[in-house]
Formats: structure tokens, C-alpha cells, sequence
């Protein structure tokens, strides 16, 4: 028998599967292709303090092994998560996560305080690094100063576990993962989006609404390894690794570099039963390779 | 909501019905019987073995024959996936997610006309044959830009008058859709599907002539279930809604062309 199960801070996670924000809805979504309470837990879309319509159509192109999106965090709010959402999802025997955005420093604070009294939400990820908004977002997340700005301001008002989401928008991912954890942050993850842009030439306008927006898919997977690497290196605290993932033995590769859990995202969209598949291949990887614990495989590169 | 399934499908019968298009007829892999299909409704196809495509493309569903077990999917040849897609050879197994988003009104009654331009005919067969089935009077108007170019007329023929508008002319008459004879026949609803300039000007049509009109849209979209949020339409009742889930087929009254 393999344990499967990891720790992120005082989070307990039942296996290192996680989904990633803005990829796999609300979870109901996919609840007729994978069994929800057989991952580790569920990152819910970008909550907001108030409404977002998002950007306008359109808001996403294919490109080589992967996809731009400029979806621009369209959500509800937070208030209507909580009444709606929350009571239709909180029973599902995994961890729900919610990741949270904002414009400015108490966006994130309010909500997150309203966050905090729902016992089913297990943690929170403060997305510091979203490239398809004006205000807030990855502007927060490609300095030091606003990256503490952010997660300071959110530790003082949250009690459980905080996970900050990072850009992969700067020159040394391991300064800013370095920032965050000195100012209280529970654990990182990495990576968001990568910005980029495509132009439809035959039109010679550009493909997004917004020109450029978020690259995902395994076309950035060997940067992102690259960056969870070095973050593991650089960090203390947990780092859940993500970034193209599109099977099993691509979540394995992040635990090798380091990362003690992983999130699935752009993969949901091609194969919806896609992160039940991670979780088997996982235990059989274990099981092959003579380990007994999930937790053996974290930064177990050999170099 | 319809419960949803990924699924292997084997492509038994395909062929080219007009230089851009062609016909796959697909059954379940493992035998079984179809998940229940409403008109309008779509699949989200995986393209296996191309180069450069990345994610599954949506295919709205033409044709469920229950004789035969078949789901038929009409394919225009529009990039590097739908190729791929089309140049499976006969035994190939074709991943589906299906049955995806809201079909067409097919409650029976009252006359309808059912606009289809290019590969955008493809959802009105199935919607056609529902509703003959059903004892509601169907009639079809069909457009392309010349005969070639015309898909399955003799499918449609089964199931309803067909009136046609080429746009050279060389079948039926010339022009457009909306300036077919037809359109100045009364209708109780008018549902429709093809390029968006099409169903715009269909939608104006609809509006002078006071019809309740529905048409399908094709939004870009990646995961076709409603979680990523990309292939939105804004609406006049719900802001940014996704095509996928609350679509693909809208009333004109929802929309703000």
C-alpha cells in the first residue's frame, strides 16, 4: 500500500492532484467525467470582490501545444460564491481551494475574510500574477514590494492555509517566491500564464480581444519544470508545481523537481477525465519505482 | 442537464459530399447504444495525429440514425484539424465528449423554416427529422454559394420541402438566403444556422417580419463544457454567457446583434 497523501502548510491533501483555477469551473463542471472526491482537492475560479463581466470576445487562440487565453477573470463575486456556489460544492469529500484576485491590496483582504468562516474552504491561493487584467494581478506579482504588499496584507487577515500564486513574468522567479514566504505565505505556486500574443495575418489584427493574454499548455512545461526547480531550491514552504501538465508522468516530473503537489489545468479542456488518470499513474509510478510515499518523490531529481 | 460522456467512438462510413465537407458517420466503440441527442446540441472531437492542433474541435451533430447506431458528423475542411480529422481512414477510433450544450426549440407545432448556410446546414437535418417526426411541418432553405457546394439536399428532402439560394445561381434561386421567395411566407419560428454575416442578416429579416428566430452560434471555444470561460457571447439578460453551456443555439432576442 502507497500513501499517496501530501501537506501543504497544515493543509492535508489525500493525493498531490490539484486543478487549476480558471480550468476546471466550479468542479460540477466535470463531475460526469472524473470523481471529484478522488483528487486531492479543487481550485476554484478566480473570485473577485464584486462582479467581472471579463474581457470582451474573443479570448482565446490555439497556438503550438498550447492556447492564449484573455478571459480577464470573469466571475460573480465572492458574495455570490458563498450564497450559490459554495453550498452546491462543499460536500464533495476533497479539498476546495479558492483562488482569489484583486485590483488592490483590500480587495484581496475582504475577500478573503469573507472566505475564511466557510469550513469546507480548506485554503486559499492569492493570484498575484493574472496577465489579462488592467488593474492588480501579475502587476502585484512582478515585484518584491508588491508581492509582500499583497501577501502581508492577507496573512494579518486570513487564519488558514494561504498558497500565493506566481508570475512567471520576471527575471528571478525565486526573489519574488522568496518575498512571499518571508511575509507569510504557507506555500507557492507556479506557474500562471506566460504572456504572450499571436496576429492573425490574414486579417493582420490580433487573435485577443486584448492583444496579448496567457500562454498555458505543454508548450511551456520545460519552463515551468525549470522555475519549480529553482523556487525548491530557494524556498522553505511547499511549492505546488503546474504549467502544461497534460498526464501523469508530467506531474511527476514536477515532483521530482520539487513541488509537493501539482495542479492540472490546460489538460482538463482536451481530456476532462484527464486528473482522475494522474492520480492512478501516480500510485503505479510509486509502486514501479519502490517508493512507499508520495512524499518520497519531491525534489527527488537525481543530478 | 444531459449527462455527459467521454467516449470512443469507430468512424464505420465516411465521404466527400462537396469539395469542403464531408460526411463521418461514427458508432460507439464498444458497442452500446447512443447517448440520448437533441438537436442543436454538439461534440467536442479529438483530433488525433496533426502536427500543430491542440485541442479538440467542436462538431455540431447532423444526424443521429438510429437504424444503424450511427452518430453523423458534417466536417468542413477548415484547418489543419478538421484535415486531420477528416483523413481518418474508415476504422479509426474517434475520441468523443459529447452531448454538449442546449439544442434547437423542438417543441412540435406550428410552421417552421429552417435557414442553413454552408457546412452550417449540418444541425437542421437532425432538427428536421425530430420535428417531421413529430408531425410539425418543416421547410428548408438552404444556401451556398453554388451547387457544389450544397450538402445532403437529398437527406433534407426526407424530411421537409426544400427551397435552395446559390449564390452564383446555378441551383435554385439566386442570391442570398434572405432573399429567397420563401422568405415572405409566414412561419411561427425561424431557426438557423451558418456564417455569422447569414444569420445576422436573418435575424434582421426575423425582426421585420416579427418571427421568433433561434440561431446557433460558433464562438471559439476550448473546453466546451462551460469552465474556461473563452467562446462568451454577451447577451442582453446575462452579460457574458458561454456559448458552449447556455448555447450554442440562442434566440435572437437574447443576443445584441
Amino acid at each position: 500500500m502507497v500513501d499517496l497523501s501530501v501537506k501543504i502548510g497544515e493543509l492535508e491533501l489525500k493525493n498531490p492532484v490539484l486543478t487549476a483555477s480558471g480550468t476546471f469551473g466550479y468542479g460540477e463542471e466535470f463531475s460526469d467525467f472524473v470523481d471529484l472526491s478522488k483528487l486531492g482537492g479543487f481550485i476554484v475560479k478566480g473570485t473577485t470582490l464584486n462582479h467581472r463581466e471579463g474581457n470582451p470576445y474573443p479570448r482565446m487562440v490555439e497556438t503550438p501545444s498550447g492556447m492564449l487565453n484573455a478571459v480577464g477573470l470573469q466571475n460573480k463575486g465572492v458574495d455570490y460564491f458563498i450564497e450559490h456556489i459554495y453550498p452546491r460544492i462543499k460536500d464533495v469529500d476533497s479539498r476546495i481551494i479558492v483562488n482569489v484576485s484583486g485590483a488592490q491590496v483590500p480587495d484581496y483582504v475582504a475577500v478573503c475574510e469573507k472566505l475564511a468562516p466557510l469550513d469546507k474552504v480548506a485554503a486559499v491561493e492569492i493570484n498575484i500574477s493574472c496577465p489579462n487584467v488592467k488593474q492588480g494581478g501579475m502587476a502585484f506579482g512582478t515585484t518584491c514590494a508588491g508581492a509582500e504588499s499583497v501577501t502581508a496584507a492577507v496573512r494579518k487577515a486570513y487564519p488558514k492555509t494561504m498558497i500565493v500564486k506566481l508570475s512567471p513574468n520576471v527575471t528571478d522567479v525565486a526573489e519574488i517566491a522568496r518575498a512571499v514566504e518571508a511575509t507569510g505565505a504557507d506555500a507557492v505556486s507556479l506557474t500562471n500564464t506566460f504572456l504572450g500574443m499571436a496576429i492573425n495575418t490574414e486579417t493582420r489584427r490580433p487573435c485577443l480581444s486584448t492583444i496579448t493574454g496567457g500562454l498555458s499548455g505543454p508548450c511551456i512545461r520545460p519552463i515551468a519544470v525549470r522555475m519549480v526547480w529553482q523556487v525548491a531550491k530557494a524556498v522553505k514552504v511547499p511549492v505546488v508545481g503546474l504549467g502544461g501538465i497534460m498526464n501523469g508522468r508530467d506531474a511527476v516530473e514536477f515532483m521530482l523537481a520539487g513541488a509537493t503537489a501539482i495542479q492540472v489545468g490546460t489538460a482538463n479542456f482536451i481530456d476532462p477525465s484527464v486528473t482522475g488518470k494522474i492520480v492512478d499513474y501516480i500510485e503505479d509510478y510509486l509502486r514501479r519505482h519502490g517508493f512507499n510515499s508520495a512524499t518520497q518523490l519531491i525534489g527527488a531529481m537525481e543530478a | 442537464m444531459t449527462k455527459k460522456y467521454i467516449q470512443d467512438f469507430t468512424l464505420v462510413d465516411k465521404r466527400q459530399v462537396t469539395p469542403a465537407c464531408h460526411l463521418l458517420k461514427l458508432a460507439p466503440a464498444r458497442g452500446g447504444s447512443l447517448p440520448t441527442m437533441l438537436p442543436g446540441q454538439f461534440v467536442q472531437v479529438e483530433v488525433a495525429g496533426s502536427k500543430t492542433t491542440f485541442l479538440r474541435r467542436p462538431i455540431s451533430v447532423n444526424f443521429v440514425d438510429s437504424c444503424d447506431n450511427t452518430l453523423w458528423l458534417l466536417v468542413r475542411c477548415a484547418g489543419e484539424g478538421t484535415v486531420s480529422l477528416v483523413n481518418n481512414p474508415v476504422g479509426a477510433t474517434v475520441n468523443l465528449v459529447l452531448p454538449l450544450g442546449n439544442g434547437f426549440d423542438a417543441t412540435p407545432g406550428g410552421r417552421r423554416l429552417l435557414i442553413g448556410g454552408g457546412v452550417g446546414v449540418a444541425p437542421l437535418l437532425y432538427l428536421g427529422k425530430v420535428l417531421r417526426d413529430a408531425g410539425t411541418s418543416v421547410t428548408f432553405l438552404l444556401g451556398a454559394r453554388s451547387a457544389a457546394d450544397l450538402a445532403l439536399v437529398e437527406e433534407f428532402e426526407k424530411y421537409g420541402s426544400v427551397c435552395i439560394s446559390t449564390e452564383d445561381g446555378s441551383r435554385g434561386e439566386r442570391g442570398f438566403v434572405t432573399m429567397h421567395s420563401v422568405m415572405n411566407e409566414s412561419f411561427d419560428l425561424i431557426q438557423c444556422c451558418g456564417p455569422m454575416p447569414m444569420m445576422k442578416a436573418v435575424a434582421r429579416k426575423a425582426r421585420e417580419m416579427g418571427t421568433p428566430c433561434e440561431v446557433s452560434l460558433e464562438n471559439l471555444m476550448a473546453c466546451g463544457i462551460g469552465a474556461c470561460l473563452c467562446c462568451v457571447e454577451d447577451t442582453t439578460d446575462g452579460g457574458n454567457v458561454c456559448v458552449c453551456k447556455e448555447g450554442p443555439v440562442f434566440n435572437i432576442d437574447r443576443l445584441k446583434w
